[in-house]
C-alpha cells in the first residue's frame, strides 16, 4: 500500500517537473530534457503488467495534453514500457523467476546505463520522429535525438545519486 | 473456442498494448486535423487554470518590458489617430461618423498562458475562452505583427494556432507593391517563416515589409508581419523569400483577437460561386 502511495507520488511529481519546468528549459532554443520517461525505470517489474502499461499511457497522455502534442508522447512512453521487459532480459540476463527481486539499484552501473540509454534513445527517436512528421528536415530528427538523449541521460543519474544517497 | 481463450491469455499484454497505441495514434491524427482536436489539448479548466496560476505567479519579472511595449504601441496608435483626424476634417464639411454602425472587426484584449515555439507543430494557450465570444478560426495579433489563428475554443481557454506550425498558410503581401503570396513555416527556426508563390516579375529588396493581405476572411488588411531577409534564387517553382518575424514569438505576453463582422457573409458569398 505504501508503495503505491509513493508510485502516485512519484507519477504527480514527474509530471508537474515535466510540464512546468523541463518544458520550458529550451536549451540552445531547442533542446528540452523529457525526464518523466523516469518513471518507466522506477517502476517495479511485477507479474502483473496492464497497471504498469495503463499508468505510463496516462502519464504520457497528460503531458501530451499540457503540451499540446496530441498523443505523441503517449504512444512513445507505452512503446518503451511494453518493450522493458525485453530489454531488462537482454542486459541483466534476468529470468521472469527474478523480476520480484530485481531492483536498478543493486545492479552495476555499466548494465544499467546501457539500458536507460537503449530506452531513451527509442522512445526520444519516436517522439521527434512523430514531432516533425515529415520526411524532410531528418537530420534535425537524428539530431534532436542525440542531444535530447544526452540531456536526458545526465539529468536521470544526477537524479537517481541524489534521491539514492538520501535514503 | 478454447485456443482462442488460450490466444488472448498468452498476448493479452500484446493486445492491451496495441490497443492504448491504437488510441494514441487517434489522438495524434486527431491533433493534426484543424476541426478535430477535441479531447487531449491545453484548453480544458485543469491544465488552462494551472497554466494561469503558473503565468501569473511569473508574470512580474517581465513589467518593465512590458510597459515599454505598450508604450510603443500607444505612441504608434496616436500617430495613426493624429493623421486621421487632419485627413477628415479637410475634406468635407458634414463629417458622418461611420464607424458607430459600420464596423467591420472587434478586437479582444487576451493573454497568452502557454506557448510553444520549437517543436514543428505549435500552438499557445491563452486566457480567454467561449465565455468572451471566442470562436474559432479568429486572428490572433500583438503590437508588433501576428501571432495566429484561434484553433480549439474551450469555455474558459483557447488553443491559437500559432504562425510557427507547419500547417499554417496565410494570406502576405509585399508592402510597397502589393503583390501576395502565402505565408507559411518549415519548421527550423522560430524567427523565420517563409513567403511563397510570390509573382517572378514583383521586385523584391532585402528589408521590404511584409504585411497581410486583405484576401482571407481571418486577418484585417495591413497588420505587419516581418521584413525580407533573403531573396534566394529567383528560378524556383513556387519562388520562396525567407521573412524575419518582427514579432519575438519566444516572448508574447499580451495579444489581441479579432472578430470579423464580415466573415459569415463573405462565405456565403464565396460559397454561391461554387455552386
Amino acid at each position: 500500500m505504501n508503495k503505491t502511495i509513493n508510485l502516485i507520488f512519484i507519477f504527480i511529481s514527474l509530471l508537474l517537473l515535466q510540464v512546468f519546468v523541463l518544458n520550458n528549459i529550451n536549451f540552445l532554443n531547442t533542446i528540452n530534457p523529457y525526464l518523466y520517461i523516469a518513471f518507466v525505470f522506477i517502476y517495479p517489474l511485477k507479474e502483473n503488467r496492464f497497471p504498469f502499461l495503463f499508468f505510463n499511457f496516462l502519464l504520457g497522455l497528460c503531458i501530451d495534453s499540457f503540451s499540446d502534442s496530441g498523443g505523441i508522447h503517449a504512444f512513445s512512453t507505452l512503446f518503451i514500457a511494453y518493450f522493458r521487459v525485453s530489454f531488462v532480459k537482454i542486459f541483466f540476463k534476468k529470468i521472469p523467476a527474478d523480476f520480484s527481486f530485481f531492483n536498478l539499484k543493486s545492479e552495476p552501473f555499466g548494465k544499467v546505463f546501457n539500458y536507460v540509454v537503449t530506452l531513451t534513445v527509442i522512445h526520444h527517436f519516436i517522439y521527434f520522429c512523430f514531432a516533425n512528421f515529415s520526411f524532410q528536415n531528418l537530420s534535425m530528427v537524428f539530431l534532436n535525438t542525440l542531444y535530447t538523449t544526452i540531456f536526458t541521460v545526465i539529468l536521470y543519474f544526477i537524479g537517481t545519486t541524489i534521491f539514492n544517497k538520501s535514503q | 473456442m478454447q485456443q482462442i481463450i488460450y490466444f488472448f491469455q498468452k498476448f493479452r499484454y500484446f493486445l492491451f498494448f496495441l490497443f492504448l497505441e491504437f488510441i494514441a495514434l487517434t489522438f495524434i491524427f486527431n491533433n493534426l486535423n484543424f476541426h478535430k482536436s477535441k479531447l487531449v489539448n491545453s484548453t480544458n479548466t485543469l491544465t488552462g487554470g494551472l497554466f494561469e496560476t503558473l503565468n501569473n505567479s511569473a508574470n512580474y519579472f517581465d513589467l518593465k518590458s512590458k510597459n515599454l511595449s505598450l508604450s510603443e504601441e500607444n505612441t504608434r496608435l496616436r500617430n495613426l489617430l493624429a493623421k486621421k483626424s487632419t485627413n477628415s476634417t479637410i475634406e468635407d464639411s458634414v463629417i458622418t461618423d461611420t464607424t458607430s454602425y459600420n464596423q467591420k472587426y472587434a478586437y479582444t484584449n487576451a493573454k497568452v498562458i502557454n506557448n510553444n515555439y520549437t517543436k514543428a507543430f505549435n500552438f499557445l494557450t491563452i486566457n480567454k475562452g467561449a465565455n468572451q465570444n471566442i470562436s474559432k478560426e479568429m486572428a490572433v495579433i500583438n503590437s508588433k505583427g501576428i501571432v495566429g489563428i484561434t484553433e480549439h475554443v474551450g469555455n474558459k481557454y483557447t488553443r491559437v494556432q500559432s504562425i510557427l506550425n507547419k500547417k499554417s498558410k496565410i494570406n502576405a503581401r509585399l508592402k510597397n507593391t502589393g503583390y501576395f503570396g502565402t505565408l507559411s513555416w518549415n519548421g527550423e527556426n522560430y524567427k523565420n517563416v517563409q513567403l511563397s508563390d510570390i509573382p517572378r516579375q514583383a521586385p523584391l529588396n532585402i528589408g521590404d515589409t511584409i504585411e497581410t493581405g486583405g484576401k482571407s476572411t481571418i486577418f484585417p488588411e495591413g497588420v505587419l508581419i516581418g521584413a525580407v531577409t533573403n531573396v534566394g534564387e529567383k528560378n524556383t517553382i513556387n519562388n520562396t523569400i525567407e521573412v524575419t518575424l518582427f514579432n519575438d514569438m519566444s516572448n508574447l505576453n499580451y495579444v489581441n483577437v479579432i472578430k470579423n463582422f464580415d466573415k459569415i457573409e463573405i462565405q456565403q458569398i464565396e460559397n454561391n460561386i461554387d455552386e
